[in-house]
């Protein structure tokens, strides 16, 4: 379930395995192709290899085994100084004892970079984040987004081809995590450099992305577009993590093509896509979005199965209802519906009957 | 510490029992201190105030002491305060010459204790680094072991340092580096140095490793990243460091005594010998003038590093 290693990526993880203790594998046999000007995320919960694949390829870390190629050269005994890639930290890593503008002039320095010049690249990666009048303050006297927006800047001033970013907005509160993550995104196609952020944020991941790499357990899940990953999960794990979603555990009772018919364990027929589905009899995860679950027969195509509900709270969301419901047994089936003028109000303890378009419901292998 | 109104009959009687107790504390450890300052201006020499300094008469008062500092070991110290006087004293005198020593020691020792003490610092604070825990007790084992202990083995080795070498089969001969400026300069390092690996490991325990990261990213080669910094953000521990180095270096007797020649003489040393040779008042009077040196030491270090701290961003 890994990108096929074309030689052409920008950026390539041929192999790449990485152990702390020369037992357990933090990255089991890592295969990565991003393309240039690609903004590629890396999700995945806490522990997942994620950090320490941006590690490796930062120079921070070394791969066990295996090779990571930038721009056709492998860079696995390049020190980190000499990758010429930036980088945005989760704690923003500026230098305190340094003005925002002696910050920003580190890397131009160290470049050998004039005078002239540093103070025109200065100015321009100010202007990109709108800072350019801060350029005296020090870190300690801006706020976390303001320092967030430097450290971007920081990153950005030596014009590195390749910029990496750690759960960068990790640290911020919602609301401007939100408008850091359209600035980034801006920020991204008007630069046209490559981008290979890490978060665990799967809302982050989907807002910004190309493509996204979902990490479990050193291993890559799914590497596929947002829609993709959230329309199209291709095994449970991604599913469950990305989303909010409903797992219904049956057997399969009748393969056809693009549709099968899963028998749940109360012993009601629901239909569904199979995914990583090969026999009929074989144990399966369907899992249903909660926002394509339909109770009004007038929205279900005909002729497609539905099964008992019974509604045991409706949550008010404003633009939303979610209720929880029992259906087959489990009682944390979830189902949202918009709040429009007229909507139907469903109260606790009510018995509908639900159902959904058989490609939203996805028959995955069970974990 | 101001009482809060609800506070209890009880309460309010050990607060006061409290800041008497404070304040006692202070007294017992200062007194010792603060009494030499007015026997040194005895006119009389004897250690104990006389009935004119008792009754305030100005008469018993006097700066003879001061003086005999610069006098004391002079050729000629009643010849008329020319310019051959000065000369006389700048290179006889006794007190000026163990000031002298006391200061080239002291600066070359803290120099070498903090640049050695930092590294170790640096080193030990490495992840990486096996065995941190064995080697910063040896470090620091100077500063736990008595020091007549370490100067006696301090006087062996200085004797004959090369000695070490014959038991690898080396025959070298080399100097003695007993009774010579180096011997005592690195004596006195050697003592220096855990100071220097303690204050300079607590503040590295607050330094952000993903600072050196960053820099490393931004594309600064490790030195570069060592200078620009880590250096400036660990300077007020690598200051303190050196101050306590400094004053170590500067009230050390211990290992002078057993190390350094004649020619070494240092402060505490001449005060040592002043003791048992001939008790004069003189001593008061340099006990004063360490105690107004040391204030004025500690004060400008810390005020320099307050200043510091404040311009980079570190202290509000």
């Amino acid at each position: 379930m890994t990108a096929s290693a074309g030689k052409d990526g920008f950026v390539l993880f041929d192999h790449v395995q990485k152990s702390y203790d020369g037992q357990t594998l933090v990255v089991k046999d890592l295969n990565l192709s991003i393309a240039q000007g690609e903004f590629l995320t890396m999700l995945g919960p806490s522990g997942s290899g994620k950090t320490t694949c941006l590690m490796m390829l930062a120079g921070f870390e070394t791969a066990t085994h295996g090779q990571i190629l930038l721009d056709g050269r492998n860079i696995n005994d390049v020190p980190p100084h000499k990758r010429g890639i930036g980088m945005v930290f989760q704690n923003y890593a500026l230098f305190p004892h340094m003005t925002v503008g002696e910050n920003l002039s580190f890397p131009l320095e160290v470049r050998g970079l004039g005078k002239a010049e540093r103070e025109a690249r200065i100015m321009r990666a100010l202007d990109m984040v709108q800072m350019a009048r801060f350029r005296d303050r020090r870190p300690a006297q801006l706020s976390g987004g303001q320092q967030q927006r430097i450290a971007l800047a920081r990153a950005l001033v030596f014009d590195p081809k390749l910029v990496l970013m750690d759960e960068p907005l990790g640290a911020l509160d919602k609301q401007l995590r939100e408008h850091m993550q359209y600035e980034i995104k801006a920020l991204h196609e008007r630069l046209g450099v490559t981008v290979v952020y890490v978060t665990h944020d799967q809302g982050e991941a989907l807002t910004m992305s190309d493509r996204i790499a979902v990490f479990n357990d050193g291993r890559i899940q799914q590497l596929a577009t947002p829609s993709q990953l959230y329309e199209q999960p291709e095994n449970s794990f991604v599913a469950g993590f990305i989303g909010e979603n409903n797992a219904l555990a049956g057997t399969i009772e009748r393969l056809d093509g693009q549709t099968a018919l899963v028998r749940l364990a109360n012993g009601e027929l629901i239909d569904a896509a199979p995914v990583n589905i090969r026999e009929v009899g074989q144990q399966t995860l369907v899992s249903i979005r909660p926002e394509r679950i339909e109770f009004k027969p007038e929205n279900m195509p005909p002729d497609v199965h539905t099964v008992e509900a019974e509604v045991i709270e409706v949550i008010y969301m404003g633009d939303i209802f979610r209720a929880r419901m029992k259906v087959a047994g489990s009682d944390d089936f979830v189902m949202k519906f918009r709040n429009t003028m007229g909507q139907t109000r469903l109260s606790p303890g009510q018995k509908i009957r639900v159902g959904w378009h058989p490609q939203d419901a996805r028959a995955l292998d069970p974990v | 510490m101001a009482l809060p109104t609800y506070a209890s009959k009880l309460e309010r009687v050990w607060h006061w029992a409290y800041l008497a107790i404070c304040t006692a504390i202070f007294v017992f450890l200062i007194a010792p201190i603060l009494v030499v300052i007015p026997l040194s201006f005895n006119a009389e020499p004897y250690f104990t105030f006389t009935e004119e300094m008792l009754s305030l008469d100005p008469d018993g008062y006097s700066l003879r002491w001061y003086d005999s500092l610069l006098t004391f070991g002079m050729v000629a110290p009643d010849a008329p305060r020319n310019a051959a006087w000065w000369a006389d004293m700048w290179t006889n005198a006794r007190w000026v010459n163990a000031a002298k020593n006391s200061i080239i020691i002291g600066v070359f020792a803290t120099l070498l204790a903090t640049v050695l003490g930092t590294l170790a610092a640096l080193g030990l604070s490495q992840r990486e680094m096996p065995a941190r825990r064995a080697i910063m007790a040896i470090l620091i084992s100077p500063m736990i072991v008595p020091i007549i202990i370490s100067a006696t083995g301090l006087f062996f080795f200085y004797s004959n340092p090369c000695e070490a070498l014959t038991w690898i089969g080396l025959n070298v001969q080399c100097g003695r580096l007993a009774g010579t400026y180096p011997g005592v300069i690195l004596a006195h390092a050697m003592l220096g140095i855990p100071f220097v690996i303690i204050t300079v490991t607590a503040t590295l325990v607050g330094f952000d490793q993903s600072l050196s990261r960053a820099a490393a990213s931004l594309g600064a080669n490790p030195r570069t990243t060592f200078f620009r910094v880590v250096m400036p953000l660990i300077l007020p521990g690598v200051i303190s460091g050196a101050l306590f180095a400094f004053v170590t270096s500067f009230d050390e007797v211990v290992a002078v005594l057993f190390i350094a020649g004649p020619e070494q003489q240092t402060i505490p040393r001449q005060m040592w010998s002043g003791i048992r040779d001939q008790i004069s008042p003189a001593i008061l009077a340099v006990a004063t003038l360490l105690v107004v040196f040391s204030i004025a030491l500690l004060t400008t270090v810390e005020m320099l590093r307050r200043r510091g701290e404040r311009l980079r961003g570190l202290a509000p």
